[in-house]
């Protein structure tokens, strides 16, 4: 059993983390700062999967080398760059090297990022992909094969948008997801607890993990970015206010109290955290020392 | 493993296709077996169903036209659903067409709880949107691979072999979303539209508000989870059509009966 499945089913306040793999082949900026910022705070690394489109090092190597220095890695799937041959194949692959935890996600469009004229490809979806990992769990794939050793340790996650509009649709997703074998869910960055406590009302009778996704605010101007142009993430306005208000030495200061404040209010209606820190993984200690966390 | 039951899960499609490969006739449309057309009126407790019948490549497929519109209305009937009435039309991808001849029978549609249609996705679709009544596909579209029918508006049909439509209001998953999802909406949608342009709604989007105003967002939990894309590349032998074996015939035996008429003359 994986530590992350271990911690969530011992109802242990459970937290993850995020990098994204680089582009190019320098693993220091990933490997050595990143990653040991965050390494001792939480339970298990997600890993992106061509993050937002962008061709990177592909989520699996990463993954792996997370997994031979002893770390728990949560290895992101997409169904955007290959099909359910390769995927299937991926996460076999992915099993033999020690990766555990997969998550599970539909994936960006092609047009979002840096190669936009590739082909989408979307055999599978979110939906499909945690049916696929569930069949290998079982010992068949896709196709009713019969696997040589079984994957039988396999988690499989998957995400929600607690703020998405329309949240009927996100919640008969989220409960599809549940009936193709989703063990937990990480959230899509949320920052109005009380739109959080209204999502956890009726995602809660689900009886599956959830942790909270957290994406600290660095500046208005990311506020405002993410308003415009990230489906289902609201930054409240407040907050917006209280960050253009503080003096630029104290900026990075105040967005991590904001969250730290946040954190605190969620906490209770939760399983966990999610902390997709995107390039302010060396805040993150401080932000959960706050909370005690 | 369980793949959905609904729909997706048509074993007999396959087969048709298989049958009709030793023929000549080229396929933009077979029936869907008699027994999941039974279920989807059933599910949505029609009693009285309207049948509208595409009069262009289905009759061209033999798999449409008067013929199959006379055996769905025997088969309703047979399992006691009540035929209010039915239209051929010359060609239901012409959504201009299609409201102005479904006018004359508004009388008998508001009696209908449910109205099939014979045709190509794209038919299905234009009459699903002229009218306010939950609309089914009475056939499953091949890949005419580019074939868009003849005067069709925003609606699109990509031929896979597994029409969606019952179970999605009457807009299709494959072409009314970037990503082809048959599973629902991704996480990309924002205000209605799609992550891949601003200005393009999002399918799913639609789809949901269509299910919602029908009471059927149910349908959401039936789809089929995986497709098979085999159905989606014909073999050469489905490209003819019955029209062109027939025109082929009759310009042979043209060419056959000329030289004599001259002779003759």
């Amino acid at each position: 059993m994986s530590k992350l499945q271990e911690s969530l089913q011992a109802g242990k306040f459970t937290i993850t983390g995020e990098v994204g793999p680089p582009k190019g082949v320098d693993l220091h900026h990933c490997m050595d700062e990143e990653v040991s910022y965050i390494k001792d705070r939480v339970v298990a690394i997600n890993v992106t999967d061509n993050q937002s489109s962008v061709m990177r090092i592909c989520s699996l190597s990463i993954c792996a080398l997370l997994a031979q220095k002893g770390l728990e890695p949560i290895l992101q799937i997409t169904c955007r760059d290959r099909n359910r041959l390769g995927i299937q194949g991926d996460i076999l692959g992915g099993y033999v090297q020690g990766i555990r935890n997969i998550l599970a996600l539909t994936g960006d469009h092609n047009t979002a990022g840096d190669h936009p004229g590739s082909k989408p490809v979307f055999d599978l979806d979110s939906v499909s992909l945690l049916q696929a990992m569930n069949s290998l769990k079982s010992g068949k794939d896709l196709a009713g094969n019969d696997l040589e050793g079984v994957p039988d340790e396999l988690f499989c996650g998957a995400i929600v948008t607690p703020g998405a509009d329309p949240i009927e649709m996100q919640l008969i997703k989220m409960e599809r997801k549940i009936e193709a074998g989703a063990q937990f869910f990480q959230t899509q960055a949320i920052y109005n607890p009380k739109v959080f406590e209204e999502f956890m009302n009726k995602a809660s009778k689900f009886k599956v993990p959830v942790l909270c996704g957290v994406v600290i605010i660095k500046s208005a101007g990311m506020a405002n970015y993410m308003n415009n142009f990230v489906p289902g993430v609201q930054v409240p306005e407040e907050m917006i206010k209280e960050l253009k208000e503080a003096p630029k030495e104290d900026r990075a200061k105040r967005s991590v109290e904001l969250m730290a404040d946040f954190i605190q209010k969620v906490r209770p209606m939760c399983q966990g955290l999610h902390i997709m820190a995107m390039g302010w993984e060396k805040y993150v200690p401080e932000m959960l020392d706050m909370c005690d966390l | 493993m369980n793949q959905g039951s609904a729909v997706g899960e048509n074993t007999q499609d396959s087969e048709n296709i298989d049958l009709l490969q030793g023929g000549t006739r080229m396929i933009v449309n077979v029936p869907k077996p008699d027994a999941e057309l039974l279920d989807t009126l059933g599910e949505y407790k029609v009693k009285r169903a309207f049948i509208v019948g595409c009069g262009g490549c289905p009759v061209g497929c033999d798999s449409g036209g008067q013929e199959r519109i006379d055996q769905i209305t025997d088969l309703l009937s047979k399992n006691g659903i009540t035929v209010t009435g039915t239209s051929l039309i010359d060609f239901l991808c012409n959504k201009a067409l299609v409201g102005s001849k479904l006018v004359y029978h508004l009388e008998k549609l508001k009696k209908t709880e449910g109205v099939l249609v014979v045709s190509c996705g794209i038919g299905v679709q234009a009459t699903a949107d002229m009218i306010d009544i939950p609309t089914f596909p009475a056939n499953d579209t091949l890949s005419s691979q580019g074939m868009q029918g003849l005067w069709p508006s925003s609606e699109r049909c990509a031929g896979c072999g597994t029409c969606y439509l019952a179970l999605t209001g009457g807009i299709c998953p494959i072409t009314s979303c970037s990503k082809s999802l048959i599973n629902g909406m991704c996480g990309g949608q924002h205000d209605g539209k799609c992550e891949v342009e601003n200005d393009r709604d999002c399918g799913w989007y639609q789809i949901y508000e269509r299910l919602k105003s029908l009471g059927k967002l149910d349908n959401l939990k039936k789809m089929a989870s995986l497709r098979d894309f085999r159905k989606m590349d014909v073999s050469d032998r489905l490209r003819s059509t019955t029209r062109w074996a027939l025109e082929k015939e009759v310009m042979y035996e043209a060419s056959m009966e000329s030289p004599k008429k001259e002779e003759e003359a």
